[in-house]
């Protein structure tokens, strides 16, 4: 087993009496000063973000975990079926669904079913990306929101007109119900 | 096993009434009220969260201390029984909440003992990965924290902003900053991306400098020397019988690290050192973590420089969820999927202790199943509550003003100690 002892450097007099200690300090501080002086002037990208005016969003990858949202297909089909399976794996219990039939004029009868209410509370919700994973039908997904605020407990709670207004439409999708007669 | 059950006797009248004096006399030593019952904390900055101290001092000389914690406790054991194995691990973020990836590795590990898997070669040099850069970062934010409690603050900012790239990693790696909830039972959720791979190599690079940097700020500097030399002395003995661990311990010049003395992770193939202290003070184990740092890039090198090919999650056969494409398009998958997310992983009976080299210490799992896929009873043995425990031991005999110094040293945080 490879162990070092950790050693403890010896102090030569004038690091005793704060002199060389106080000089490299400066030195180093100096520098950093300096050089975020230059990128302030420059303005290459600095050390702080000025948070409200820039956003790091850029960077996000695509897989970012923010706030989960329902989306539709290229027609405008709800994409959920209320399978109850996210409501049921979510581990905070944020999601709560009520399932409704689709009637059979619909043109989208054959699918059979869609949420009547689907609400994700946001103040429970702790953007795991659990409903995400389980989600057989490529209808929750987790978007690159991150700033949810509200000033009351009902504006918290996402329902499903509210998520899909944040989900909006993803194209490129599996669409085995377009395929099945 | 059978329970094993202890009675005890009811006191009778005198015997209580003994001990009602015993405590009496504690309390009335100090007659001429000269002593002090300070409370520090649960709000104070030296405490690094809702820690309170119940101090009594006497003059600035600190002579009795009791650490009072639990006012984070969030019931995670309780938790962990009401829920599959998989669900838990996004609580896991949330015990050392300045290493996620650590704990998260941890706590998937100890499942998988418990099952039997093992992870493919791939998956266990990624989980190696999290674990160094969990290491890294907690000891970064360490390093610089206590400097900054002890007075100086620009090392602090320095370790910090190297800090931050860490967590810009782990977005790029996870999908969030922080809570990365990165592992499942028998694998995580996404393998390494190579603009991930790259960035690494690039912090692996940048961060050294930075070690250097504070090395040069804070080792010989005499200030922080005088607040930490021969301060908080803790002998091997003590650090043994309070069952320390982490650097903690290694500072005490007891050399146990849990990945050289039950390597798992293929820990051993990779080369690198421990580093103990000589004496056992505030100093030593600043020095300590110093080390390991500089221990772990060298780890995080060689996982680079050989990274195999191949999948990173055990056989979908055994039961995990089956790949989203197929569940899309397939029946039978599709059943089979549902019946994996309801009814969660199928652990055999069992009972299993696992203990993780965290950051912060051991971080142990204790399960026990019953079967089926919620555990029965699930205990997390957190480095930094045991770590703690010390303090009314060490704290005496100390000025006040030691406190931040010893508390910046020990290194713990709230999140897991309460739990
Ligand atoms: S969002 Fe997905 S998992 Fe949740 S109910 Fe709808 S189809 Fe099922
Ligand atoms: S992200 Fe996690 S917590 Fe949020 S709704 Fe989905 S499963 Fe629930």
């Amino acid at each position: 087993m490879a162990t070092i002892t950790v050693q403890r450097p010896k102090l030569a007099w004038h690091e005793k009496w704060f002199i060389s200690p106080f000089i490299k300090g400066m030195k180093l501080t100096l520098a950093h000063a300096i050089k975020n002086l230059f990128l302030l002037i420059g303005r290459k990208e600095k050390t702080t973000m000025e948070y409200p005016e820039q956003k790091w969003d850029s960077h996000l990858p695509d897989y970012y975990r923010g706030a989960p949202a329902l989306v539709t297909d290229e027609h405008g089909r709800e994409r959920c079926v209320s399978c109850q399976l996210c409501e049921f794996i979510c581990p905070p219990k944020a999601i709560k669904i009520i399932p409704g039939e689709i009637p059979s004029d619909d043109p989208w009868a054959k699918v059979e079913k869609r949420p009547k209410e689907f609400d994700i509370d946001m103040i429970r919700c702790i953007y795991c990306g659990m409903c995400e994973e389980v989600c057989p039908e490529q209808a929750i997904f987790l978007r690159k929101d991150y700033a949810i605020t509200g000033t009351s407990r009902a504006e918290m709670l996402h329902d499903k007109k509210r998520l899909y207004e944040i989900g909006g439409k993803r194209v490129g999708l599996v669409n085995k119900w377009n395929e099945l007669k | 096993m059978p329970p094993v059950t202890q009675e005890y006797e009811a006191p009778d009248a005198a015997t209580k009434a003994a001990r009602q004096l015993e405590t009496l006399e504690e309390t009335t030593t100090d007659l001429v009220g000269e002593k002090l019952v300070l409370n520090m904390g649960p709000s104070h900055p030296a405490t690094h969260g809702v820690l309170r101290l119940v101090l009594e001092l006497d003059g600035e000389i600190i002579t009795k201390a009791d650490p009072d914690v639990g006012f984070l406790h969030r019931g995670d054991e309780k938790i962990a029984e009401n829920m599959h194995y998989n669900q838990f691990v996004p609580y896991t973020d949330r015990l050392d909440y300045l290493a996620p990836l650590a704990n998260n590795v941890a706590y998937a590990m100890a499942v998988e003992k418990l099952l039997g898997w093992e992870l493919p070669a791939r998956g266990q040099a990624i989980r190696v990965i999290c674990c160094e850069m969990a290491r890294i970062s907690s000891h970064l934010l360490g390093v610089g924290v206590f400097a900054m409690d002890v007075g100086a603050m620009s090392v602090f900012l320095y370790t910090f902003y190297e800090r931050e790239k860490i967590y810009n990693l782990s977005e790029l790696l996870t999908g969030a900053r922080f809570t990365t909830s990165y592992t499942r039972i028998g694998g995580q959720i996404r393998d390494l991306t190579p603009d991930f791979i790259a960035g690494l190599k690039k912090f692996l690079d940048e961060v050294v400098p930075v070690i250097d940097e504070t090395d040069a700020l804070l080792s010989k500097n005499a200030i922080f020397i005088n607040r930490t030399q021969d301060i908080g002395f803790i002998s091997k003995e003590d650090a043994i019988a309070y069952g320390m661990s982490g650097p903690n311990l290694r500072a005490s010049g007891v050399d146990f690290d849990l990945r050289k003395a039950h390597p798992y992770l293929g820990y051993e193939k990779y080369d690198f050192d421990i580093p103990i202290g000589a004496k056992g003070d505030c100093y030593d184990r600043y020095l300590v973590r110093m080390e390991e740092m500089r221990q772990s890039v060298r780890i995080l090198k060689q996982v680079l420089a050989n990274l195999p090919e191949g999948p990173i999650n055990v056989a979908e056969s055994k039961g995990l969820l089956p790949k989203k494409e197929k569940v899309l398009m397939k029946m039978e998958e599709l059943i089979h999927h549902f019946i994996i997310a309801t009814q969660g992983i199928d652990v055999p009976p069992g009972e299993v202790y696992f203990g993780h080299e965290n950051p912060k210490g051991e971080l142990g799992f204790y399960i026990h199943s019953k079967g089926g896929g919620v555990p029965y009873r699930l205990k997390i043995r957190s480095p930094s509550f045991v770590n703690l425990s010390i303090l009314s031991k060490l704290l005496p005999g100390h000025m006040l003003s030691d406190i931040p110094a010893i508390l910046g040293s020990l290194d713990f945080v709230m999140g897991e100690c309460d739990r």
